[in-house]
């Protein structure tokens, strides 16, 4: 019994080695490029610990600089929540109807049209960047300065995946309460904003949060949509001084990088509760 | 005017059959905005980029020409067909990878762990903020000749090796980055692990199975469904890579990192080959369509549903 009690203490003790090992090799890229910003050009690739007994604020202060006299960091950011913030407003009014639709009527064509939204949930992207460039470009929406190309779509529930999470989310609210609703005289809408809105939180607070990171995150959107450099967001900013850069300019190209991404880390720290909370809750119903 | 007032009164008791109709599928409504988008927005380029595939369609200078010459050009270049090979390293290396990282971690994970909530958010990371541009730049500077592996490697008295400029290596470290973001997978494993039952666990230990047995013949034929989502939307995605490589080693050395996407894109918009591009895409298409059928009708030999049918 004491050998087994033994072996089984090396057991957790090996897990806890592996976890830590790992957790290590997978956050030591980011704490690297947290102190790497405040390191001198000279020092950063010469030492490997996050500390330096020299702190600078040269690469702060670089990053600051404009590209090209037409943006700067800070506008660059500002561009990018200005189309971020709308898109994921609409995406959450979207999918909430069209997964309210799908999860609670039935309706002539309800099951073909379901099969067609969870099969465009395979539909890779890549295939459809060049005809959708080729329609935006007819309607004009190119450079747009409000960023049609990026927004409008998120009017139409165009991220399918969020409407499939929701729908998912739906199957675990008991249709009683909806019986309920009616017969206390809610129409189908009062019914949807009083009492399946509410329901639903945490699943349109996860929509939310991804659709948050994945929108702030998009580089090829932009890429292909953004042509006036005052209008770049933040990630082609990052990209550009990144290529204007390398080779001799490493911490203003990592505090660039850095300050790009706080927003985001920010938001995943505040809304983690949140969001796992979503998650098990999803999981218990669905 | 006493007509309309019993016509009203009628409507009311005995609904005209239009009224009974459009009170059934009232739903409808609701589904509507996501209806218009998906025709618009998708299924028209869809099936205009299927049409343009067999024209020479230029952004700025039309169509002259129809036929199946894309489609040609696409299997007789060297270039295309390399980078066609390039995808399928690609991903056949990223995908099992990262799934093998990722279901691993989580069976430890899924031990009662002290301090699970904060390993979880420490491997989650990366794969919320690895898409971002700002990541790519981190891995640039980690893998440069003069980067921070290097100086690892050098500092236990090895050789660095010039992995962004190696032909052999690049591939492998742009894959890297992709298994290194193998948290959300990680998530949904840990999830469908906590839902075997731990009683399967007690009657395998008391006929004597041993750990490895009990994880290949309980656990894993359990979680299946779950391999199988990972598996699909990981491939979807590995084949569609186009960050990574873009901004990191922009395809080279020699094409040893041009994925399909980026030839796409090159071709799209840096030439404006529109016609061409719609034809490679589709090729794209195909590739991952059949993929994920041979994933779906496979599916009857290796996942595990439970008793249901």
């Amino acid at each position: 019994m004491a050998s087994y009690k033994r072996s089984q203490n090396i057991g957790t003790v090996l897990k806890y080695i592996v976890l830590i090992l790992v957790g290590f090799i997978m956050v030591y890229p980011l704490i690297w490029m947290v102190g790497a910003t405040f390191k001198t050009n000279n020092e950063i690739f010469s030492n490997l610990s996050p500390f330096t007994a020299h702190p600078t604020l040269d690469g702060y202060k670089n990053a600051m600089n404009n590209y090209g006299g037409e943006i700067n960091l800070f506008t660059a950011m500002l561009n990018t929540y200005s189309y971020v913030l709308p898109k994921v407003a609409f995406t959450v009014v979207s999918c909430t109807l069209t997964a309210y639709g799908f999860g609670r009527f039935n309706f002539k064509g309800r099951n073909l049209l379901f099969s067609v939204l969870m099969a465009t949930l395979f539909l890779p992207q890549v295939v459809m960047n060049v005809p959708q460039f080729i329609l935006y470009n007819k309607f004009g929406w190119v450079d747009s300065p409000i960023y049609l190309p990026l927004i409008i779509p998120s009017l139409f529930a165009f991220d399918t995946y969020f409407v499939f999470m929701m729908i998912q989310f739906l199957r675990g609210i008991p249709r009683e309460l909806d019986e309920a609703a009616t017969i206390d005289g809610c129409n189908s809408i009062q019914t949807l904003v009083k009492v399946i809105c509410p329901m639903l939180k945490p699943a349109i607070v996860s929509c939310a949060l991804f659709q948050f990171m994945w929108s702030s995150n998009d580089f090829m959107g932009p890429l292909l949509y953004v042509k006036t450099p005052s209008r770049y967001p933040a990630t082609i900013f990052v990209k550009l001084s990144m290529d204007a850069d390398s080779g001799f300019d490493w911490n203003r190209v990592l505090a660039v990088s850095l300050i790009s991404i706080i927003p985001s880390l920010v938001v995943f720290f505040c809304a983690q509760d949140t969001f796992v909370d979503g998650i098990s809750a999803g999981s218990v119903k669905g | 005017m006493a007509k309309t007032k019993s016509r009203t009164e009628k409507d009311m008791r005995n609904p005209s059959k239009f009224q009974v109709f459009c009170r059934r599928n009232f739903g409808f409504v609701f589904i509507l905005v996501w209806l218009i988008g998906f025709l618009v927005f998708r299924l028209y380029p869809f099936i205009s980029s299927l049409v343009y595939s067999f024209s020479d369609f230029h952004l700025f200078k039309g169509i002259s020409e129809w036929g199946l010459m894309n489609y040609q050009e696409i299997f007789e270049s060297d270039k295309i067909m390399k980078s066609l090979g390039v995808t399928f390293a690609y991903s056949f290396m990223t995908v099992p990878l990262k799934l093998a990282f990722a279901l691993f971690i989580a069976y430890i994970l899924n031990y009662k762990i002290k301090g699970v909530n904060f390993f979880r958010t420490a491997y989650y990371i990366p794969s919320i903020l690895g898409g971002s541009v700002a990541i790519a730049v981190l891995w640039k500077a980690l893998f440069r000749d003069e980067g921070v592996i290097n100086a690892i490697i050098r500092a236990f008295g090895g050789e660095g090796i010039n992995w962004l400029a190696d032909p052999d290596y690049a591939l492998f470290i742009i894959s890297l980055l992709r298994v290194w973001q193998f948290g959300s997978a990680m998530v949904l494993f840990l999830a469908a692990l906590k839902g075997v039952s731990v009683e399967l666990y007690e009657a395998a230990t008391i006929d004597g199975a041993s750990k490895a047995r009990q994880f290949f013949s309980i656990t894993l034929p359990l979680i299946t469904p779950v391999v199988f989502y990972n598996l699909v939307t990981q491939l979807c995605q590995a084949f569609q890579e186009f960050n990574g490589p873009y901004i990191i080693t922009q395809g080279g050395p020699r094409d040893a990192t041009t994925l399909f996407s980026l030839l796409i894109y090159r071709r799209a918009f840096q030439l404006n080959e529109m016609g061409m591009a719609s034809a490679m895409a589709w090729v794209l298409f195909i590739i991952v369509m059949t993929l994920s059928v041979i994933a779906f009708v496979s599916q009857k030999y290796w996942v595990y549903y439970g008793d249901e049918k």
